[in-house]
């Protein structure tokens, strides 16, 4: 069982020709004892990839996340990096925004630079860029406890592009934020990443932002966590709102949501 | 009915201007506080003076019993001089004392959170300092402590460091699980991480610690003073407490007693302000306080 549906053919774009950027091969991660987090689970991305994690709760969409952070390390199996400088320079989201209410929003932004010895001076330029990016330049001198939820989670992905990553992870960066902020910020996080070029491995719940965002969803199942299928989204960047109501979004979503119920059906009979 | 004429009731909406009752009810409701807040307690100790002043008065209490507030205000004006200076030597080993358990406090508490296992070592033993009634162990360290003001330093610190050390401690842990992990990633030193983490995350958790021990410490500095008191020019208040009860100098005793609680007051002030100084951009606790 736990056998992969589809090959990572379906991914978009002839990705054998371009290099990778790292993969996970075979990678197992246990808790406890017992508890099988992830089973062998292999991905490969590659430079410019948008790859979406899809699945249910414990489906180890977070865990494979927070190996390829290095916060873990797996069980067995490995995680290759073949681009030092995206590991250097990673950029990650959590779920909450997660920033200091001590500091202002420049302070929060410095954070990943003033850890390596960047003063202050040296790393204005990159945080006003960020800042910029984001479309917060404006309250640099705010604190945290003064902006609304979506304003603080620019701020946080201000804070992971500070580094000017080759690599973002985002981990459910947008589930608690309303229908309409979340919207706007997914169109704001594509023109984000058009801009800047970045990869980004992106967690989520939410088939439509998925479908919306990626190039590439992961399905995954729960008990253990496992990839299902892989699924490529055809669709080219830049990405409009246009998108939204279009055929093939809803095609894509249709294709999306069959493979997740799917992976839902075998975790009720593993369960 | 028709329609309105929008122009018609715009032009009327700028004209009259715009009164909710209940906002302008509430406003009041809220300017009415900020006075009483101040007036009702100076309202209530006038009072209270003046009760006091009428009962010793009006029953003819000897003054031996019961000075009245007028008298006390009088002795606390003429002694003065002697007054002061035990004051002096009081204040002087409260803010030791509270010095002292800032840097064991909070110093003990960074030691726990940078070594789980000392934690576990010593922190049992923490709790046993801190429940020993301190009364009990007081004609052990006359024995074993030579110096008065160290003693006295002693066991003012004793009764004053346990809630700097166990506020900052549970501070220092509650740094957010997601700032850790982003610490992780970034490659944060351990020292990193306590400057930019865990010192900042504790700071409301020790302020609120540091006003429990500013108080403490007086306490401890009183309680050091009467069951290591000496006379002379180094005796404290609490010594002049003694001194002039067994002399039966009651509106003495009443103007020492009167320096004290004023002390007391003062520090609360001073901590309060202070923390209102560093918290209040960012912490809630502060930032009731400006609504």
């Amino acid at each position: 069982m736990a056998a992969r549906l589809s090959a990572p053919a379906a991914a978009p774009a002839a990705g054998a020709a371009r290099p990778l950027l790292l993969a996970l091969e075979h990678v197992d991660k246990l808790f406890g004892r017992d508890v099988v987090a992830l089973r062998d689970m292999t991905l490969e991305v590659r430079p410019g990839d948008f790859v979406s994690l899809l699945g249910p709760s414990g489906c180890g969409k977070s865990t494979a996340l927070r190996l390829i952070a290095g916060l873990i390390q797996p069980t067995r199996g490995r995680v290759r990096w073949e681009d030092a400088q995206a590991r250097e320079t990673l950029g990650v989201v959590f779920q909450e925004p997660t920033l200091m209410p001590w500091a202002t929003v420049s302070e929060n932004v410095w954070l990943p630079l003033r850890l390596r010895g960047v003063s202050r001076r040296a790393a204005l330029p990159q945080i006003e860029e960020a800042l910029t990016t984001v479309g917060l330049l404006r309250f640099r001198h705010a604190y945290p406890r003064e902006l609304s939820g979506g304003m603080k989670m620019r701020v946080s992905i201000a804070r992971a592009l500070v580094t000017r990553p080759r690599l973002i992870l985002m981990d459910e960066p947008f589930a608690a934020l309303d229908e309409i902020t979340r919207f706007k910020l997914n169109n704001d996080l594509l023109e984000m990443r058009a801009k800047l070029g970045c990869t980004v491995i992106f967690v989520t719940h939410s088939v439509f932002e998925s479908v919306f965002l990626s190039d590439r969803i992961v399905i995954m199942a729960a008990r253990p966590g496992r990839v299902i299928r892989e699924l490529g989204v055809s669709e080219p960047y830049p990405r409009s709102e246009a998108f939204r109501t279009s055929t093939d979004y809803v095609d894509h979503c249709r294709a999306a949501s069959e493979a997740l119920a799917q992976a839902m059906e075998g975790t009720a009979h593993d369960g | 009915m028709t329609l309105a004429d929008p122009a018609r009731l715009a032009s009327a909406a700028a004209a009259a201007p715009v009164v909710d009752a209940e906002e302008v009810a509430r406003l009041a409701a809220e300017r009415r506080e900020r006075i009483a807040r101040w007036l009702l307690p100076f309202a209530v100790f006038l009072a209270l003076i003046g009760l006091w002043q009428w009962y010793v008065v009006a029953w003819e209490v000897p003054h031996y019993r019961l000075p009245g507030p007028v008298l006390v205000a009088e002795t606390l004006a003429r002694d003065f001089g002697t007054l002061s200076g035990s004051w002096w030597t009081t204040l002087r080993v409260t803010l030791m004392a509270l010095a002292l358990a800032v840097l064991g406090g909070a110093g003990l508490a960074i030691l726990f959170t940078q070594s789980r296992w000392i934690e576990l070592s010593l922190f049992p033993y923490m709790v046993v300092l801190q429940v020993t009634p301190i009364i009990a162990i007081a004609p052990l360290i006359f024995i074993y402590i030579d110096s008065h003001i160290a003693r006295v330093l002693f066991i003012a610190w004793i009764v004053a460091f346990f809630p700097i050390l166990s506020n900052t401690a549970i501070g220092l842990k509650s740094s957010d699980h997601n700032l850790r992990d982003l610490m992780a990633i970034y490659r944060a030193s351990r020292w990193q991480r306590l400057r930019y983490l865990q010192l900042p995350a504790a700071l409301p958790y020790f302020l609120g610690g540091l006003r429990i021990a500013g108080g403490l410490a007086l306490i401890g500095a009183v309680v050091a003073e009467f069951t290591m008191g000496s006379g002379g020019q180094a005796a404290g208040l609490a010594f002049r407490i003694l001194e002039s009860s067994y002399r039966m100098q009651i509106p003495r005793m009443f103007s020492a007693l009167i320096l004290i609680v004023l002390t007391g007051i003062a520090i609360y002030l001073l901590i309060s302000a202070l923390s209102w100084l560093l918290l209040h951009k960012w912490h809630e606790s502060a930032l009731k306080r400006e609504t």
